[in-house]
C-alpha cells in the first residue's frame, strides 16, 4: 500500500508543482525499493548498499548544490522533501543521504578549491565515491573544539594523526572528511578540514558493533596513524571549528525535514492500526484514550511541517540562522521519537516487531536525537540566542 | 547489406507517447453528489501507468539510436494534464503537446479521432501509448488510432525491436507468445512486462519545465455515451484465520462447502 502523506492543513498547496514532483518520485521510490526490504537489512545489522546507485540515479545526493558540478540544483524545500521521504523509509538510508551531501558533498562545494569541486562532486552525485565526515573524536562529542586528532605540515603536504568515533558511513567511504588541528591543541581556530582517500597507508576504519538503534547504517570508528597527504588535500577555505559548524547546519536542516518523515511512517501505521484491530468488540480507534493519541500526533507533526517549510524557505532566501536550524532539529526529532513510541505502545505487542515500523524508527530516532548536536545541546544554543549568556563557557 | 541498415538506423524517427491524466490507483475514490462522476476534491493524479511503459519505451529507442530521435508526448485533457505531461518531460521525452479540453470524453471514439488529428499533422513514424487506461479500462483508443491513421496496429505488446522501417513485436496470448512483424508507420499499445519504468529523476524534472509544452484548444464532438450512475464496489469482508496446520483443514472445508458455498 503506498504511502499517501499526512497532510492535514493542505501544505501542499505551499509547494510548487516542481517541489511536489521531487516529492512524488522519492515518496514512489521509497514506497517500491526501501520499505519493502529495510525491516530485514535492519534486523542483520547492514545498509542496504544497492540502493546507492539508484539514489544516485535519481540525483539525490547534493541535490539542492548547483547543476555544473553534476548535481540537481533543487531549492532547499524541494532538498527538505527529500530527506523527509527517505527517513520515512528508514534514518539509516536519510543518514547515508545526509552524510554524502550536507557533510562531504556540502564542504567541497563550500570550502574546496575549484579543481576540488571538478573532480570530487560529479563523482559523488553519481555515487561512485562515497564519503563520510569525521568530527566526532572518542572523548569530544559535544565539544568537538577539544579535538585532539592533528594535522602537521610537511614539506610535500600534511601528516594526520587521531581516531574518530561514531563515523557515518566510515567503512564505506572512499574519502573521509577529517577535521584536525593543525596548531596548538587548544586553538580551536586551528581546526581545518581535509579530504583523505580511505585507501591511504595509515587510515583505518572499523565497524561500530552492537548497535541497537541506527541498524542499516554504517557506523565506525576512523583510526589515522601518521596518514600523509598531499597538500591539495587541504579544504583551502576551511577556518577553524566554524567550518565544521556550517556544514553540521546543513544536515541538520535536512534532519528537521527526516525526522518529520519518519513522524509520518508511524502516524500512518498507527491509523491504520487503530482502524483495524478490534478489541472489546470495536476497532481500537474508536476508544478516546487512542483518539487523543492520534490527535496528538497529528497536530505535532502538522507544526513540523510548517516549521520546515517556513526554514526552507528563509533558507532559500539566505536568511535562515544557525539557531532557527537548532529548534527545528530539536522540536521535530523530540516530536519524531513521541510519535514513534506512541505508535508503537498503540500497536500492542505487534509494535515491537520489525515487521511494523515504530519500534525501528524509536530506536533510530534515538541516534538522530544524539548526533548532530544533542537536544540537549540545541537546548543551550536556544537557550544562549535568547538570553545572550552562554552556558558553554 | 550493412550499409543498408546503417542508413536504416540513423534515420531520423519520429517518435509519439499518447498519455492521459487519470487517478492513482491508490486513491481512495469518492463518487460525486451526482451520483455520475467521482469526487476530484483530495484525489492524487498520476500518468497512466500503462502509458508508463510507453514512455519509457519510447525513450529506450531513442537510446539505443542515438541523436535524431524525437519523442512528443501528447495528451488529451484538461489544463491539469500538464503535470502528467510535466511527467513525460521529467522522464526524459522532448516535447509535449496538450489538446486541452473541458471534460474527458467518454466515448473512446472522439478521443482516438482528436488524437489522431494531432499525430496526423505531425507525421510520426511510430505512436506508442497503454493499452487501457485505468480509469476507464476501454482497451480501445490505440487501436482506433491505427485504424483512424491507416497505419500498422499492433495491440498489447510485451516485447518491441524496431529497425529500418518495420518492427517487430510480441503479445501474450492465451497460453503462448504471438510474434508479429509490422511496417511503420504503426501504432503499437503497451502491456505489463514490456519494461520497467524508469523514475523521474530530479534533475529531468527541473530541466521538464524548460521543455516546450504547447497547448493547443480543441473542439469535441458530441458525447455519443452517457454514464448513468457509478457505484463503488461491496466492500470487501475481512479474512478469517480458521485455525493452522492440518487441523485446521475440517473448519476450512466445512466453511468454503457451507458459508462460501464453493465446493
Ligand atoms: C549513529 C550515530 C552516527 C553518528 N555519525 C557521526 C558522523 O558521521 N560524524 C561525526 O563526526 N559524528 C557522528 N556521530 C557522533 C555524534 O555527533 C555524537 O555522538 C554527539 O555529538 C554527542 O557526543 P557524545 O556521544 O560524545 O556525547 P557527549 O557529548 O558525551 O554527551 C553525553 C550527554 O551529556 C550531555 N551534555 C554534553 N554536554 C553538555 C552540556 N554542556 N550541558 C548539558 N548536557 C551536556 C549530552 O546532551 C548527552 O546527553 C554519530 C553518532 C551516532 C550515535
Amino acid at each position: 500500500m503506498a504511502f499517501q502523506g499526512v497532510d492535514f492543513y493542505d501544505i501542499d498547496s505551499l509547494l510548487s508543482e516542481e517541489e511536489r514532483a521531487v516529492r512524488d518520485t522519492v515518496r514512489r521510490w521509497v514506497d517500491e525499493k526501501v520499505i519493502p526490504i529495510i525491516g530485514d537489512y535492519y534486523v542483520r545489522g547492514e545498509f542496504p548498499l544497492h540502493l546507492v546507485p539508484e539514489m544516485a540515479e535519481l540525483g539525490l545526493f547534493g541535490a539542492n548544490l548547483p547543476e555544473e558540478y553534476g548535481c540537481a540544483g533543487l531549492n532547499n524545500v524541494a532538498y527538505g522533501l527529500i530527506m523527509q521521504e527517505l527517513e520515512r523509509g528508514d534514518s539509516g538510508v536519510r543518514s547515508f543521504a545526509s552524510v554524502q551531501g550536507a557533510l562531504v558533498m556540502y564542504p567541497i562545494y563550500a570550502f574546496g578549491s575549484e579543481e576540488q569541486k571538478r573532480y570530487w562532486l560529479p563523482r559523488m552525485a553519481r555515487g561512485e565515491v562515497i564519503g563520510c565526515f569525521g568530527l566526532t573524536e572518542p572523548d569530544y562529542g559535544s565539544n568537538p573544539a577539544g579535538m585532539i586528532t592533528t594535522a602537521r605540515k610537511t614539506e610535500s603536504g600534511w601528516v594526520i594523526n587521531g581516531s574518530k568515533m561514531w563515523i557515518t558511513n566510515g567503512s564505506t567511504a572512499q574519502v573521509a572528511v577529517i577535521w584536525a588541528k593543525t596548531g596548538a591543541l587548544d586553538d580551536p581556530k586551528s581546526i581545518r578540514g581535509f579530504l583523505v582517500p580511505t585507501d591511504t597507508k595509515g587510515f583505518s576504519a572499523r565497524d561500530q558493533k552492537g548497535k541497537l538503534s541506527l541498524r542499516a547504517s554504517d557506523t565506525s570508528e576512523l583510526v589515522l596513524e601518521d596518514v600523509c597527504v598531499s597538500s591539495d588535500a587541504l579544504l583551502p577555505k576551511t577556518e577553524g571549528l566554524k567550518s565544521a559548524l556550517m556544514c553540521l547546519t546543513q544536515a541538520r536542516y535536512g534532519i528537521a525535514w527526516g525526522a518529520v518523515g519518519a513522524a509520518m511512517a508511524c502516524y500512518e501505521e498507527a491509523v491504520r492500526y487503530a482502524k483495524t484491530r478490534v478489541m472489546f468488540g470495536r476497532p481500537i480507534g474508536g476508544f478516546q484514550l487512542q483518539q487523543a493519541r492520534l490527535a496528538d500526533m497529528l497536530t505535532e507533526i502538522t507544526k513540523a511541517q510548517l516549521l520546515c517549510l517556513q526554514l526552507g524557505r528563509l533558507k532559500d532566501r539566505g536568511a535562515m540562522t544557525p539557531e532557527q536550524v537548532s529548534l527545528a532539529k530539536r522540536n521535530n526529532v523530540n516530536m519524531a521519537t513521541e510519535v514513534a513510541r506512541e505508535t508503537r505502545r498503540l500497536l500492542g505487542a505487534q509494535g515491537i516487531l520489525a515487521e511494523y515500523q515504530a519500534m525501528r524508527h524509536l530506536a533510530n530516532l534515538e541516534s538522530v536525537y544524539t548526533y548532530e548536536g544533542t537536544h540537549d545541546i540545541h537546548t543551550l544554543i536556544l537557550g544562549e540566542a535568547i538570553t545572550g549568556l552562554s552556558a558553554f563557557t | 547489406m550493412r550499409r543498408e541498415r546503417l542508413r536504416a538506423e540513423v534515420r531520423r524517427v519520429k517518435i509519439a507517447v499518447c498519455v492521459k491524466r487519470v487517478p492513482d490507483t491508490e486513491t481512495r475514490i469518492k463518487i460525486a453528489p451526482d451520483g455520475k462522476s467521482i469526487d476530484e476534491a483530495g484525489v492524487k493524479f498520476v500518468l497512466n501507468p500503462y502509458d508508463e511503459f510507453a514512455v519509457e519505451e519510447a525513450l529506450r529507442l531513442k537510446e539505443r539510436a542515438g541523436e535524431g530521435t524525437e519523442v512528443t508526448a501528447i495528451a488529451l485533457g484538461p489544463e491539469a494534464a500538464q503535470e502528467t505531461l510535466r511527467t513525460a518531460l521529467a522522464m526524459g521525452v522532448d516535447r509535449a503537446v496538450l489538446l486541452t479540453t473541458s471534460r474527458q470524453p467518454m466515448d473512446p471514439l472522439i478521443t482516438a479521432r482528436v488524437l489522431s488529428a494531432e499525430l496526423r499533422s505531425g507525421g510520426y513514424d511510430l505512436v506508442l501509448c497503454g493499452k487501457l487506461a485505468i480509469d476507464d479500462y476501454n482497451h480501445a483508443v490505440g487501436t482506433m488510432m491505427g485504424e483512424l491513421l491507416g497505419a500498422a496496429s499492433v495491440s498489447g505488446v510485451s516485447r518491441l525491436e524496431i529497425e529500418g522501417n518495420g518492427g517487430r513485436a510480441e503479445r501474450e496470448v492465451e497460453g503462448g507468445i504471438e510474434v508479429v512483424e509490422f511496417s511503420l508507420p504503426a501504432v503499437v499499445t503497451t502491456d505489463k512486462g514490456l519494461n520497467e519504468p524508469r523514475y523521474p529523476s530530479l534533475k529531468g524534472i527541473m530541466q521538464a519545465k524548460k521543455k516546450p509544452l504547447e497547448t493547443k484548444p480543441v473542439e469535441l464532438e458530441e458525447e455519443t455515451l452517457e454514464v448513468l450512475e457509478l457505484a463503488l464496489p461491496p466492500e470487501r469482508k475481512p479474512g478469517r484465520i480458521l485455525g493452522e496446520g492440518p487441523d485446521a483443514v475440517p473448519a476450512l472445508i466445512e466453511a468454503l462447502r457451507n458459508e462460501a458455498k464453493v465446493l
